[in-house]
């Protein structure tokens, strides 16, 4: 028999704002030593009052507009009850039954676009930090209340994801929407962008729900993709073995690439949510709405279609660039003076994508943090028009640029690496090459075109890459030729 | 309505006391109480009153997203009977 695979995600972001949700905090733990962000609001102190931070409303509502959601005219937060010492006060506060928009979708690429229902967008805060240490063999936990009170975003998606590609693709486009918003660093590594699974399995063409497992702790979309995988697997020889599947929550452990189940907190869901009586109600008034919905950025989807129709790019160059925001504000900063001819928006696409990128990823830099401007690679693409860099020449001083941040006509002049073109200067390593090099000079006498490229190849080791490959041909040509 | 032994042991577990069965059966009584009194309310007619999320007249109280200062980490632990490495240590909290 052949299944199907249902999934639905579950992604917690944290907030880029200043200060925590609910009290003035800074927000930003992720270099300070253990609770020093911390007060009474946050440490859960009988007596106080938490107020809600603004700017997190305003993102939240931000990105539940970029993902179509509906906003209603006002909007609660409850109390989500369970003890755990992650949580100070012995419960967290959340959004139950008026969270601040539901019904949304998003687009994903998975066999062509394909929408994707957002069942709700709403806020939260964060819990401490747990670490879990053992002394003469017995287990104790440490508590860093760093964390706890951060602004989180829940975004619950509909199950309409099929495979573990989809759920992957998912979360690229979903990170990328957070990222072009400006709201959360959509991290996956540090945590702050997590992602729960609901997966089940049911046969092909039927439409019932089978139980569903939820699957946790997957710290990079590879381990998305992979413990689901491995999770619908496993649920499909459970089923063909006879088995019956149960409702559970399982944890993905990444050196085994296994899903073990986690044994569910006692009365887990026993929540008792109830109103929480310290924070007011929030009126979100339609005008405010359609303020916010005026200053969205422009989003991934818009922003690839744009650069499909205005730089002629392919569909899969353009889906590339704008995964990323900053990716693809470097792209159009290095395009932004003058016609972008088709060559040019080759020549930068290829920077960025090759060279470029590899030496990003071994320095462990993001694009818009290098020290490499927009205008300074513009530079030396103006130098390579102009033939006063060669090829291999070009390379070397993009890295030099790279890790120095200078400037590609000082590094050109201090390595004298200017591109050889002076017909006398070249014809003088032209007249050695051919000197010393006899059989090659007696094979392209003979016919044997592929003769010349070797000796082109000469001249251009003769001077270390400098030669203008072209005037070295013509004249290779023209005293062979003699 | 009477809550039964096993209700009063779950919420004592849900809630982290420790209760001995004495005393389960003193608050089986006064929660049973305490949740006749709702049974009385719960008779009123709500069917064209909206739920109630607050019972102050106030709404949209927020605050700017500023930074102030926190408290110093030595009055942040000071009630903490066991600390380690600058965090409040716990006994095994099981994941
Ligand atoms: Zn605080």
């Amino acid at each position: 028999m052949s299944y199907e695979t249902v999934i639905g995600l579950e992604v917690h972001a944290q907030l880029l704002t200043k200060s925590k949700m609910f009290c003035r905090c800074s927000a930003d733990y992720a270099s300070a030593p253990p609770n020093t962000h911390v007060c009474p609001v946050c440490l859960g102190m009988p007596g106080v009052l938490p107020t809600v931070n603004q700017q997190a409303v305003e993102y939240a509502v931000m990105t539940a507009l970029a993902l179509n959601c509906t906003i209603p005219e006002s909007t609660k937060f409850d109390r989500k009850n369970y003890p755990y010492p992650d949580l100070m006060k012995g419960y967290q506060i959340s959004q139950y039954d008026a969270p601040l928009s539901r019904d949304g979708w998003i687009t994903i690429e998975a066999d062509g676009a394909r929408r994707v229902g957002i069942t709700r967008v709403h806020l939260e805060e964060d819990t401490a930090k747990l670490l879990h240490r053992t002394a003469d063999g017995k287990p104790y936990s440490l508590v860093d209340v760093n964390r706890a009170g951060v602004p989180l975003m829940e975004i619950v998606a509909e199950p309409d994801l099929r495979s573990p590609e989809e759920a992957r693709q998912y979360l690229i486009k979903m990170r990328s929407i957070l990222q072009y918003l400006g709201v959360s660093t959509g991290n996956m590594e540090e945590g702050s962008f997590r992602c729960d699974a609901n997966i089940s399995i049911r046969p092909q063409g039927s439409a019932d729900y089978l139980s569903k497992v939820e699957v946790k702790n997957m710290n990079s979309f590879k381990a998305v993709h992979r413990a689901l995988a491995y999770e619908a697997e496993r649920q499909r020889e459970v089923l063909e073995g006879g088995g019956r599947l149960v409702q559970e929550t399982r944890g993905w452990v990444e050196e085994r690439g296994v899903t073990v189940s986690q044994r569910s907190k006692e009365y887990a869901h026993d929540y008792r949510y109830f109103p929480e009586p310290d924070l007011t109600p929030l009126a979100l008034s339609r005008a405010w709405v359609e303020e916010l919905r005026s200053r969205l950025p422009e989003l991934p989807d818009a922003k690839r279609e744009r650069f499909v129709n205005d730089y002629g790019l392919p569909l899969f160059s353009a889906t590339l660039l704008t995964g990323s925001k900053a990716a693809a504000d470097y792209f159009e900063a290095c395009l932004k003076d003058g016609a972008a001819e088709p060559k040019r928006v080759k020549a930068v696409f290829d920077w960025i994508f090759g060279d470029f990128s590899r030496l990003l990823n071994a320095t462990d830099t993001e694009i818009d943090s290098s020290k490499l401007s927009p205008q300074h690679l513009v530079e030396l693409l103006d130098l390579v028009d102009r033939g006063a860099l060669s090829g291999p020449a070009a390379k070397a001083v993009f890295e030099e640029m790279f890790h120095t941040g200078g400037r590609a006509a000082d590094i050109v002049a201090r390595h004298d690496l200017a591109q050889i073109s002076d017909a006398l200067q070249v014809g003088e390593v032209v007249d050695q090459v051919i000197a010393s090099n006899g059989q090659a000079v007696a094979d392209f006498k003979a016919g044997k075109e592929p003769a010349l490229t070797f000796l082109v190849g000469q001249v251009m080791r003769a001077t270390k890459g400098r030669t203008n490959p072209k005037v070295a041909n013509e004249l290779l040509r023209e005293k062979l030729a003699g | 309505m009477k809550l039964s032994h096993e209700e009063v042991e779950h919420i004592a577990l849900l809630a982290r006391l420790g209760s001995s069965e004495e005393e389960l059966e003193r608050f089986r009584e006064q929660l049973s109480h305490i949740l006749e009194s709702f049974e009385v309310l719960q008779q009123v007619d709500t069917a064209d009153v909206p739920p109630t999320a607050q019972s102050v007249d106030l709404q949209d109280v927020v605050r700017a997203d500023e930074v102030s200062p926190s408290l110093p980490h030595s009055q942040i632990m000071a009630n903490a009977p066991q600390q380690e490495a600058g965090c409040f240590r716990v006994r095994a909290v099981l994941e």
